[in-house]
């Protein structure tokens, strides 16, 4: 019960200072739109072609936007040494990963909303057909990533070249996860039988579980000095 | 016959520490025993070891060598018991700037696993005198307000030993006088504080004991009024100074790296 209090407390935490400052979370939307609106202009996709470039468009603007999100959420921490002060307290330092983690999971969910509504204008392209399937894949793709980001976001905070290191250390990581997102779109918002896609969710479904539970026995180390 | 010895109180205890960063060794061989209602002043020039003594007694660092216990057992090996006893104030502030005083301490209530987190919150805004600036973002407070701050935050949980490194720097006289009664109140109260400080004067007002620091090395550890005063005082001037003159450009000028030949303020 105490573990789950110091997670939801980091987590609140973790909205209300994103929520007076907005930093976080305005430069992940811009930079995902960014993306977004710049591959417009280069490709001008229509019809088949929509559905050829879409997916892997769509998990760039996600990868993108989720470095800068993971490099910011430590930065806070980072400007008057938080995660001292938390490791300070009698708690488990996998309750620190989880609350920063859901918390992290929170502004890419509203980052990838924002993504996909401005994506859905641009390229004329409805995902409500494929709403549910889309949606499920890319919550359990979007898990992983964060899982990932959130242990490598804590690691490159303390090094030098933060804003380099974190996508060299964590996009090797995430490869099977980008992977799995681009593919389980595809096949969502073709409207292809789950069965075919189906093998895809469940990778990303497993690799978020593996990389979760990892990282919350982990993240004492990641922590120490 | 059941013996009535009572129990002796908790001690925080550095047994043989060494600290290593690399190929810089910034503690040897420390030997320190801290206990309830003690009072330390640990001294020393820049670069003595002071705030990485601090910080392997508060569990922030692991020693590279020798345990650090708290009630007999290595607090590494049982980290949240000697965490709650354990309150820091450190050069930074632990403190979000975004956040009120009161949702900075809030927050540390929970943490700290406070049932009654709010009641405490409003005892620590009180007597920190903080109420008036309780609803004020931290980063518009003062520096000296920001200090108060997170004093409170170290003492919210009520713990048995405070670790205070040099927690006047920036403040001003007033500020600096007031921070001195708040330190003489809580040692009234049979906390152990250590406080860190290159200013000598700062902390003879608190401490009854001095433990001085010079190269990671303790070369006192007694009575503050039968420590060698002048020969401390000696050391440490010229290892400032021999300090000063390794970081002197070839071309002259003052160095501001005085103290911190190895990179690391303490």
């Amino acid at each position: 019960m105490r573990t789950l209090g110091v997670i939801s407390a980091i987590f609140v935490k973790d909205l209300r200072v994103e929520w007076r400052h907005r930093e976080t979370l305005a430069s992940m939307c811009i930079f995902g739109l960014l993306v977004v609106f710049l591959f417009n202009f280069a490709f001008e996709p229509a019809g088949e072609e929509r559905l050829r470039l879409l997916p892997g468009l769509l998990w760039i603007a996600f990868a993108f936007a989720g470095v800068l999100g993971f490099n910011r959420s430590f930065a806070a921490e980072r400007e008057n040494a938080g995660l001292e002060g938390m490791r300070l307290a009698p708690v488990d330092p996998g309750a620190i990963y989880l609350g920063k983690m859901l918390a992290n999971l929170f502004f890419m969910g509203i980052a990838e909303v924002v993504v996909v509504f401005a994506t859905s204008l641009w390229y004329n392209f409805s995902f409500i057909p494929a709403l549910g399937w889309f949606a499920l894949t890319t919550f359990f793709c979007t898990l992983g990533y964060v899982a990932v980001g959130t242990t490598f976001g804590a690691v490159a905070a303390n090094t030098r070249m933060r804003e380099v290191m974190l996508p060299v250390l964590q996009f090797p990581v995430a490869v099977p996860i980008f992977i799995a997102g681009v593919e389980g779109t595809t096949g969502a918002l073709k409207g292809d039988p789950v069965s075919d896609y189906a093998g895809w969710i469940k990778l990303a479904a497993g690799y978020s579980a593996i990389f979760v539970v990892l990282s919350y026995l982990l993240f004492e180390y990641v922590l120490e000095e | 016959m059941l013996s009535d010895t009572p129990r002796a109180k908790p001690a925080l205890e550095l047994r043989d520490v060494s600290k290593q960063f690399g190929d810089f060794q910034a503690l040897s061989g420390v030997c320190l025993r801290v206990e309830p209602g003690d009072s330390i002043l640990l001294y020393g020039p820049n670069g003595a070891g002071k705030t990485t003594l601090l910080r392997v007694l508060s569990t922030l660092a692991r020693p590279s060598d020798g345990k650090v216990l708290y009630d007999g057992a290595d607090v590494h090996a049982n980290p949240t018991v000697a965490k709650a006893a354990i309150g820091f104030v450190s050069h930074a502030t632990f403190l979000y700037g975004e956040l009120t005083a009161r949702e900075n301490l809030e927050f540390a209530g929970k943490l700290f696993g406070l049932t009654k987190s709010p009641e405490r919150v409003a005892g620590v805004l009180d007597i920190f005198h903080l109420q008036e600036r309780a609803e004020t973002p931290v980063r518009e407070l003062s520096r000296g307000y920001q200090q108060r701050v997170s004093l409170a935050r170290a003492f919210l949980h009520a713990p048995q030993f405070l670790l205070l490194d040099e927690p006047f720097t920036g403040l001003d006289a007033a500020s600096t006088e007031s921070l001195q009664d708040l330190m003489r109140s809580l040692q009234g109260q049979g906390k152990g504080l250590i406080l860190s400080t290159h200013d000598f004067e700062q902390g003879r007002a608190i401490a009854q004991r001095l433990v001085a620091l010079e190269g990671g090395k303790v070369r006192y550890d007694g009575p503050i009024h039968a420590a060698p005063l002048a020969a401390l005082r000696k050391g440490a001037r010229s290892q400032e100074s021999e300090a000063s003159s390794t970081a002197l450009p070839e071309g002259g000028g003052i160095s501001l790296a005085v103290g911190e030949t190895y990179g690391r303020n303490d």
